[in-house]
């Protein structure tokens, strides 16, 4: 068994469409290790959550995925259509962004929770299933499980809800579990549950975790690494450690630049950061660094395409500039 | 427009359809071979021949002829009715909009009595108490109609009425009416266009089942439902007549409604949730 | 209507259709008024006479004012009457009563077939939008929904019962015998159903496309849950609901369209009723002919109505917390 639970090289994901093709993303490299929990980060548009997707084929219609090479659980995988359908509600599991309408609104909670799992456990009985279901649910933190599994989804609050969509993807005991910007819809007092029913998951099963967020805060407190994305491109990689406390491509550090942190004085006459410009045209991709039209240290060289630097181990940038 | 149309399924034949039944319409006199009610008696019941090309009916007169003048009573038909139930209905619509409430009440009332009968059954009714032919029918399927688009109209002029820039209108001194011509109907036209395009095949439907049953247009005018009926009533011995003039009544009533939903479709694609 | 707890609302429901009925009871009555000329010599035709005239006005109140007649309407209704025949002087109320079932038994055979065909449509339609499957579906359907019931009627006639004689010509059937009865509502009821094959295919198309567009059923995908459940169990469920007020209305069309398939497959039924009662200027058979269905019209509105809001679970849930104090 190799360390690796998902293995992705130079994946390229494009939208065909009548006149013109966007370019999703462009040669995106990605690995998780098993147990280990990795997040993607970026702005809306930078293609995080159109990885989570191709990874279970839940892309449209006109989307072209490609990739040199892909292996997940030590089996080589060509993500079309029938490998990614095989893995889903096996071992792949999502938890998808918006709680509130992820449940179908007229049927109850268990019968959901119950047919989801009917594709890991095709030989279990409906009771059998329903009984898992409500453990799992107390487990995650529903209170009276038993019978709010009779209860339909505009009965339960959003946090519960996210408990649910959460026990839901435990139910099929996946190897690997995704989460598409899971706490983006809930305030911030719910967020922190969710927060903590994710992290005991990490602590009592082995899953890994592919957690796709645009708060680089959410990924410091769940991820062990981090891949920041820019427009279908990697810019940085590395342990979340290294990458928060010493970032090196520039648009890591304007991002971070971007969160307030809230422990800092307040200081009234500093505005707020900001990244100058706009997200390029993805039907139209620049030939050199992704990120150079808005880059403060932009330089000539940045119209080819930039190298992989390494920092430490597993630290990774794409950049021009020498370590700084 | 017309690519557009053309592209939806059965967009070309719907027009087409539509195009060749106005012509026929309008030009009846000219493109009909026969005089429609030119009887025959020695001719009855043939099959399509070179003399007659679909044949003649039960007294002997040609049945293409009554045909291409049928299409005229039933567009002329259908078009009048639209014209008053769409007129007397919009002004319904406004004025129980703009109204006190118990006005607007009134008016409302009158509409749900209107539509708490099947429109058959309604247009049977009337017909019953008035009599049938060409005018009354007229007149009395209008009012099956009137509801359909007063409704349309109330509620548009209502959600008008509260808009911000009306008020700010009626600040400045306008008067109601002068809004309403401005502001109310040029929001209200597309709608009811589509609407009034929609009933068409409605109307067409109404009137031939109500010459069908011999409570509509009177004989020997040439309604399509008159010839349906006829050759029902002949169905043993002939069945030409009664297939060309249901055929007839296939290709309006299909062409209109394709019409109808391409028009609605390249007009505003919402309203398809609402009509 | 927002403040209704489920008991006003239903309330409130039953006396706005109250009220239409009500409207439409006076509509019909003014209407016998309207008759131009002296109604009852209208009706009595070559037997007016002074006498039979008079005779007449007395006995259907054409006499009285509009309010009175009303009133007397009402009031005979409580007990069940619904006026006498003005002919043979047998009550209304019996003759309606004798034809209704047929009528029913009618509409509800071509509502039934309408869904067994219509539903499985939609699904096929709904689940590859846009294919060629779907657009010929599509053409068919508008087709089927234009076309007038009694066309398709003549045409079944036509070539099912006088060219190939597989389908009796006219009648219901022997009384008593079932076989033979259902043998002679087939032409009828596919002519009927015709239309509402053509509606229900289309709107519950709609109805599916738009809830396979929300992310629950995303979820379910996410989960290797297997398509053809999805669309019968998960996205049939949530989209059939807003058919089922048009069901309900599509039923009292129904009933008026029957009048049609009851004439020309002349078979007895509450259409066939009124418009012989039209022909003969039976007013008061056609006043009490039309009343019921109207009644009929309104009450299947009204369930179809409540049916659409209590199967919503949120629905249910939204009225139950109302009529909490």
């Amino acid at each position: 068994m190799t360390e690796a639970l998902l293995s992705i090289e130079n994946l390229h994901v494009a939208y065909r469409g009548t006149r013109s093709s966007a370019h999703i993303l462009d040669g995106v490299n990605l690995t998780i290790n098993r147990g280990k929990s990795v997040g993607l980060v970026g702005e809306s548009g930078s293609g995080k959550s159109t990885i989570a997707y191709a990874l279970l084929g839940l892309l449209a219609d006109n989307a072209t995925v490609e990739t040199s090479h892909a292996t997940f659980d030590d089996k080589a995988m060509r993500l079309d259509p029938e490998e990614t359908a095989s893995l889903r509600g096996t071992d792949i599991a999502m938890i998808f962004q918006d709680p509130m309408t992820a449940l179908n609104p007229m049927f109850t909670i268990g019968e959901q929770l119950v047919d989801i799992q009917r594709r890991r456990f095709p030989k279990s009985s409906k009771r059998q299933l329903w009984q898992r279901a409500e453990a799992v649910l107390a487990d995650v933190g529903v209170q009276d499980a038993a019978g709010r599994m009779h209860r339909y989804p505009h009965e339960f609050s959003g946090g519960m809800r996210q408990r649910v969509v959460i026990a839901m993807a435990l139910l099929v005991e996946p190897k690997l579990l995704i989460a598409d910007e899971p706490t983006t819809a809930l305030d911030a007092t719910i967020e922190a549950q969710v927060v903590e029913v994710l992290h005991e998951m990490r602590q009592r099963t082995k899953v890994s975790m592919l957690i796709v967020s645009h708060s680089m805060g959410l990924i410091a407190e769940l991820c062990d690494s981090v891949v920041v994305m820019y427009a279908g491109t990697v810019v940085e990689t590395g342990p979340v450690r290294e990458v928060l406390h010493n970032p090196r491509h520039p648009y890591t550090q304007a991002l971070l630049a971007c969160e307030i942190d809230p422990y800092a004085p307040f200081d009234a006459t500093q505005d707020l950061s900001t990244i100058p410009g706009n997200v390029p045209d993805l039907t139209n991709r620049p030939d050199g660094c992704i990120f150079a039209a808005r880059c403060p240290s932009r330089q000539v060289q940045c119209h080819q395409k930039p190298p992989q630097r390494e920092v430490d181990h597993g630290h990774y940038y794409a950049c021009w500039r020498e370590a700084a | 427009m017309f690519a557009d149309l053309s592209r939806r399924p059965g967009g070309t034949f719907a027009l087409l359809a539509v195009t060749l039944l106005c012509l026929l319409a309008i030009a009846a006199p000219l493109l009909a071979p026969y005089a429609p009610n030119a009887i025959a008696p020695a001719n009855r019941l043939m099959d399509p021949s070179f003399q007659h090309i679909l044949g003649t009916d039960h007294l002997g007169r040609d049945i293409l002829s009554r045909l291409i003048y049928g299409a005229r009573i039933a567009l002329g038909i259908s078009l009048s009715v639209i014209a008053i139930s769409l007129t007397a209905g919009v002004v319904l619509g406004i004025v129980a909009a703009l109204s006190p409430r118990p006005v607007d009440l009134l008016i409302v009332g009158i509409f749900d009595v209107v539509t708490s009968f099947p429109s058959i059954i309604l247009a049977l009714a009337l017909v019953a108490v008035f009599g049938p032919g060409l005018g009354n029918v007229v007149l009395l399927v209008s009012i099956v109609f009137i509801p359909h688009f007063g409704r349309v109209a109330r509620s548009q002029t209502i959600t008008l009425r509260n808009s911000p820039f009306i008020e700010a209108e009626k600040v400045l001194g306008a008067q109601t009416w002068r809004i309403i011509l401005h502001h109310v109907i040029p929001n209200i036209i597309g709608p009811i266009f589509v609407l009034a395009c929609m009933d068409i095949p409605v109307v067409i439907t109404i009137e031939a089942g109500l010459s069908f049953l011999g409570l509509g247009v009177r004989p020997p005018l040439a309604s399509w439902g008159n010839l349906l009926n006829d050759g029902y009533v002949y169905l043993d011995q002939s069945p030409w007549l009664a297939t060309f003039s249901g055929i007839s009544l296939i290709l309006a009533t299909l062409g209109f409604a394709l019409l109808g939903e391409a028009l609605r479709d390249t007009l505003d694609p919402k309203l398809r949730k609402t009509l | 209507m927002s403040s209704a707890s489920l008991q006003s609302h239903l309330v409130f429901k039953l006396v706005t259709a109250a009220l239409a009925v009500a409207g439409s009871v006076v509509l019909l009555i003014a209407l016998t008024r309207l008759i131009p000329g002296d109604p009852a010599t209208v009706i009595l035709g070559s037997r007016a006479t002074p006498e039979t005239v008079a005779a007449l006005n007395a006995r259907i109140g054409l006499d009285k004012p509009l309010q009175m007649q009303v009133l007397t309407f009402f009031s005979r209704l409580i007990v069940g009457d619904l006026g006498q025949d003005v002919f043979n002087d047998r009550p209304v109320l019996q003759l309606v009563a004798a034809a209704l079932p047929n009528t029913v038994a009618l509409a509800i055979s071509a509502m039934l077939l309408a869904i067994a065909i219509g539903v499985p449509l939609a699904l096929i339609s709904a689940h590859r939008p846009g294919g060629r499957i779907d657009r010929l579906i599509a053409f068919v359907s508008v087709g089927f929904i234009s076309t007038p019931s009694f066309v398709v009627s003549v045409f079944l006639l036509m070539i099912f019962s006088v060219k190939l004689g597989w389908f009796p010509v006219l009648g219901a059937g022997e009384r008593g015998d079932t076989l033979d009865q259902l043998w002679h509502l087939v032409l009828p009821t596919l002519a009927l159903a015709a239309g509402w094959v053509g509606y229900i295919a289309r709107l519950l198309r709609s109805s599916l496309l738009e809830v396979l567009s929300e992310s629950h059923i995303r979820t379910l995908r996410a989960y290797g849950v297997s398509e053809a459940k999805i669309l019968i169990k998960y996205t049939l469920k949530p989209a059939i609901l807003p058919t089922i007020a048009v069901l309900g209305m599509g039923f009292g069309e129904l009933l008026g369209g029957a009048v049609f398939a009851e004439v020309i497959f002349n078979r007895p039924g509450l259409g066939s009723l009124i418009y012989d009662s039209i022909r003969t200027r039976n007013y008061p058979v056609v006043q009490g002919g039309v009343f019921v269905i109207v009644l009929l019209y309104v009450l299947t509105n009204l369930v179809a109505e409540l049916s659409q809001t209590l199967t919503d679970p949120r629905e249910r849930s939204r009225l139950a917390r109302k009529s909490e104090p």
